[in-house]
């Protein structure tokens, strides 16, 4: 049996310092590059003069936009079918775009001469307040776009509106509230990069880079540069955390290939921390009003919401065609709610491209903090508890599979046991007297719950694809005569430890040691098609792909075994991870014992072919829902609006644990990123477009001291539809934890008669908000 | 400029740029690339090696400045084939998942140790507030801490036994 907590394989390079991330490669007659960047939110780009540049010894090329505009590389398309310039033409759209590209024989020097690069520019108007991305006088920022006269990329909407408007009309109750889901980034501790080496001989081009989508990639790239499929080779090494920035392909990507094309010799580019911050694809920027309609005893009948949605200067979210707002339409969340819709507009602000690139499972993470803060809104009009208010409206277990309101079907799931177990490990009745206590004080704390349900694990592809290519994973196994086995996959971890829980995956199905299995991930040469990790779809798809292909090499192997036995195979049973003779353990064989065997001059059944390797696509049923219930308690000191996390408890059900050590510290890390969204990080811009979290010094993310001991609880309610049960967990903490840390703030700030604040709940913020001055969080002018 | 760096026992002589970040001499000079870089601001702690004995931000220290001292990377904390304490302790305790911080982490672990060879949850969290994390939320980490402090302990007892 192979499921359980096992050290994981990776370690053993990383303690080490022998990880190989993309800035470790190193090859020989390496160039290095650097990128000019934009310092203007909006402006016209009149002149470029690259002579004092090019004239340093060490330059070996300066590349600007009409250089690649020569190769018909000036633009590329994004991820949501809409362009993005690689280095800028005509104009530069945000602070910090790409505009020329310096290949040298050293960092240093490339850097150097970014100095000496002339730009003219004429500056413009910006757009930076979403909200007037849509004014009639509203300069246009996509002009490059045929027939465009306006910043307006897309509507949409789902669910139904005239059951839902017809619900809110009868309704006893009704709340309405404005939020803005601020942009944040995801900020991996490595920042992107790539090393790109094309040989002029082969005509082969191998790209390292920290991608989490390594086919997506090669396809794009030879659907873009031209280059033949086959003569691509993009290598994804170890990734210092992606969290969603690294699926798409950024303007350094291609300009790293064109330099290497243009030069003849590999060139790394790596970006430093305030290019990564400034230009790779950030998240959220949601400005949402919700509304729900309920009884007057807390019975919820109907929730609706209009969502503004800041994409930036190029439309680039990475998520499945068909869903311009990801999976946002999840919103009606874990109740049993009659109707609901939505309607969301996308713009075009000066600001980078984004929007889906944060542990976000396609804006699920939006969808749940609305309905979460929502529910609490409600609970403060009714006067009620919110975890009452919650358990009176929860999806029963009977329920499943549950349609949604807005064209989903839920798994599977127990939502009020999971609740109940959060509120049993807290002690919420306990936690809610000492409030009591603590107001009569003149004393904040604050208790905030909240519940999610995530939808994770895209496609099935019939559904769900990007740029055309569907959602659905290969995976190859090969199992070695002395029955060692090596399992490919299309998958790429940057950090989820898919070296152990795969190998623990086929050890289970296969009967043989997790340990002889090695997993081979992050090569597109070595490894079958698929498209990738982000949206928590490894375990889901990749690991499903993993189950199904060791399942069709155990068949093999029972013919084997079989004629091994002098059998039929009608007759064998697999019992403690061997083929036996039904009811005869003694005659088990161990599938070491049947590999040698098929590899052997044993005579085989006719039509049956030797060996034991096998491959399979998997293309998902349905998504998976993962689910879970959040509790926090925070203390508020009103002198200084500083907010202390005291206690998190995370009760998470994501089906079947593979590892769960590894469960664990999924949710552990997706914690830690809740209460930084909830409490300190944010991308905010002053008018004129000025990126004011361009470094970490401005960034804020929560280090050892904001981060309380976590506390986590499981229930464990397999899927019906994944080969092992399991659900997916990477992003379920993320998405389900920065509703409870703020709940738990506006909570602690019952006394002053708040409902609302937005994220995120500085010191400052919630200061000002209890001295009655609430504030946008995401400008700089109030 | 030349300069003589000893690092991780070894000394080596380079000629460098009087610019040139610590953090650059080990990883393209010496080929030591267990020592990552990751912002611009010394805010993130990925480039923490011992100078001396004392945990720095390498990125934050100028090659010449190392000139005549002693640096320990992640690449030293391994003696004779044994690993180091902190080392285990992050394998046991799944202190990391992506890796990039856990070289800075270790150093900063293992001065730790050296100074304060029984510390609490909060002397551990105060060690490590100046590094960050992204995938671990630190819990493991300091669990991994913990758990190298009392594998120390051990062995020290069992030492003093015999
Ligand atoms: S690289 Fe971030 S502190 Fe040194
Ligand atoms: S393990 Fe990824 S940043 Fe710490």
């Amino acid at each position: 049996m192979s499921y359980g907590p096992m050290h994981r394989k990776e370690d053993a390079r990383f303690i080490r310092g022998r990880g190989n991330y993309t800035d470790d490669v190193r090859l020989p007659g390496m160039l290095y590059g650097a990128v000019l960047r934009s310092p203007h939110a909006h402006a016209r780009v009149v002149s470029i003069d690259t002579s004092a540049a090019e004239a340093l010894p060490k330059v070996k090329a300066v590349i600007t936009g009409q250089t690649l505009a020569g190769l018909g590389l000036a633009w590329m398309p994004t991820l949501s079918q809409d362009t993005q310039a690689v280095l800028a033409t005509d104009k530069v759209r945000f602070q910090g775009q790409e505009v020329a590209f310096v290949v040298a024989e050293d960092a240093y020097s490339a850097r150097d001469a970014l100095e000496l690069i002339d730009v003219e520019y004429e500056p413009l108007d910006a757009v930076i307040d979403a909200r007037k991305a849509l004014d009639e006088n509203a300069p246009v920022i996509r002009d490059d776009l045929e027939g465009r006269a306006n910043n307006h990329i897309f509507d949409w909407d789902a669910g139904d509106r005239a059951r839902t408007d017809a619900l809110f009309e009868q309704a006893d109750v009704t709340v309405a509230q404005d939020m803005l889901y601020p942009r944040v980034h995801p900020a991996p501790l490595e920042t992107c990069g790539a090393v790109a080496d094309f040989d002029k001989v082969t005509g082969k081009l191998t790209i390292w880079c920290p991608t989490q989508a390594p086919h997506a990639h090669r396809t794009l790239y030879a659907m873009v540069a031209g280059l033949p499929e086959h003569k691509i080779r993009v290598i994804s090494p170890d990734i210092g955390g992606g969290f969603g920035g690294k699926v798409g392909i950024y303007p350094g990507y291609v300009c790293a290939i064109v330099g290497s094309i243009v030069t003849g010799r590999p060139v790394k580019w790596m970006e430093d921390r305030s290019e990564n911050l400034m230009s790779t694809a950030f998240a959220r920027d949601y400005h949402m009003h919700g509304e729900i309609a309920a009884t007057r005893d807390g019975k919820i009948q109907a929730i609706r919401v209009k969502v503004l949605a800041d994409h930036g200067a190029f439309n680039g979210t990475a998520q499945p065609t068909k869903f311009p707002a990801g999976f946002f339409h999840v919103f009606s969340g874990s109740y049993d709610i009659e109707a609901a819709h939505c309607e969301v507009t996308g713009v075009y602000t000066n600001k980078a491209p984004g929007g889906v690139a944060y542990a976000c499972s396609f804006r699920v993470t939006e969808a749940v903090y609305l309905v979460e803060r929502m529910v609490d809104v409600l609970a403060a009009e009714l006067n009620m508890d919110p975890a009452d208010l919650r358990m009176r409206n929860l999806l029963k277990p009977e329920q499943f599979p549950y349609h949604s309101p807005t064209g989903w079907e839920y798994d599977s799931g127990d939502y009020p046991r999971a609740l109940r177990l959060a509120m049993d490990m807290i002690g919420y009745d306990k936690l809610r007297a000492e409030q009591a206590d603590k107001r009569a004080r003149g004393e904040l704390m604050g208790i905030g719950v909240s519940f999610f349900t995530e939808a994770v694990g895209a496609g099935p592809r019939k559904h769900m694809d990007i740029l055309g290519l569907g959602m659905a994973d290969g995976a190859e196994l090969r199992v070695h005569p002395t029955g060692k086995a090596v399992l490919r996959v299309s998958c790429q971890s940057q950090g989820q430890g898919h070296e152990t829980t795969f190998a623990q995956i086929v050890g289970q199905e296969l009967g043989i040691p997790a340990d002889d299995v090695e997993v081979v991930h992050g090569d597109t040469d070595q490894t079958p098609f698929g498209l990738g990790t982000y949206g928590s779809r490894s375990t889901p798809v990749s690991g499903a792909a993993t189950a199904i292909v060791a399942r069709k090499v155990r068949d093999r192997a029972k013919i084997v075994a079989a004629a091994m036995l002098e059998a039929a195979p009608d007759d064998l049973e697999w019992a403690d991870g061997k083929w036996s003779v039904v009811g005869d353990p003694a005659t088990g064989k161990s599938m070491a014992e049947i590999a040698l065997a098929a590899h052997s001059n044993l005579e085989l059944p006719e039509g049956v072919e030797g060996h034991l390797d096998a491959v399979t696509v998997y293309n998902p049923p349905n998504l998976t829902y993962p689910f879970g219930a959040y509790i926090c308690v925070v203390d508020l000191d009103p002198g200084t609006g500083q907010v202390k996390v005291r206690r998190f408890v995370a009760v998470d059900d994501c089906g079947v644990r593979i590892n769960p050590m590894i469960v664990e510290g999924q949710i552990h890390g997706g914690l830690a990123d809740g209460v930084g969204m909830a409490l300190m990080q944010v991308m905010a811009f002053d008018e004129d477009g000025n990126h004011l979290g361009a470094s970490f010094m401005d960034y804020l993310l929560p280090t050892s001291m904001e981060c309380p001991s976590w506390e986590l609880g499981e229930t464990v309610t397999p899927s019906p539809t994944h080969p092992i049960g399991a659900k997916g967990v990477g992003e379920s903490a993320t998405v389900g934890s920065p509703a409870a840390v703020v709940n738990a703030v506006i909570d602690a700030l019952g006394p002053y008669g708040v409902r609302h604040a937005d994220m995120p709940l500085t010191p400052a913020n919630v200061w000002r908000v209890i001295n009655g001055d609430p504030f946008r969080t995401d400008l700089a002018i109030p | 400029m030349r300069i003589t760096v000893t690092v991780n026992g070894q000394p080596h002589t380079r000629e460098v740029e009087p610019r040139l970040l610590l953090v650059h001499f080990l990883r393209d000079e010496l080929s030591l690339t267990g020592t990552h870089w990751g912002c611009d601001t010394s805010n993130c702690g990925v480039c923490t090696v011992q100078l001396d004995g004392v945990p720095v931000k390498s990125c934050t220290v100028l090659a010449v400045m190392a000139d005549g001292h002693e640096v320990t990377t992640v690449e030293g904390l391994e003696r004779d084939g044994e690993l180091d304490a902190v080392q285990k302790g992050f394998v046991e305790c799944h202190g990391l998942q992506c890796g990039f911080c856990t070289p800075g982490m270790l150093l900063t672990a293992r001065a730790l140790l050296d100074r304060v060879p029984d510390p609490d949850e909060g002397q551990i969290r105060e060690a490590i507030s100046g590094q960050l994390c992204r995938c671990t939320g630190y819990e493991n980490i300091v669990r991994s801490i913990r758990w190298a402090a009392e594998a120390s302990q051990k062995v020290a007892e069992s030492e003093a036994r015999q």
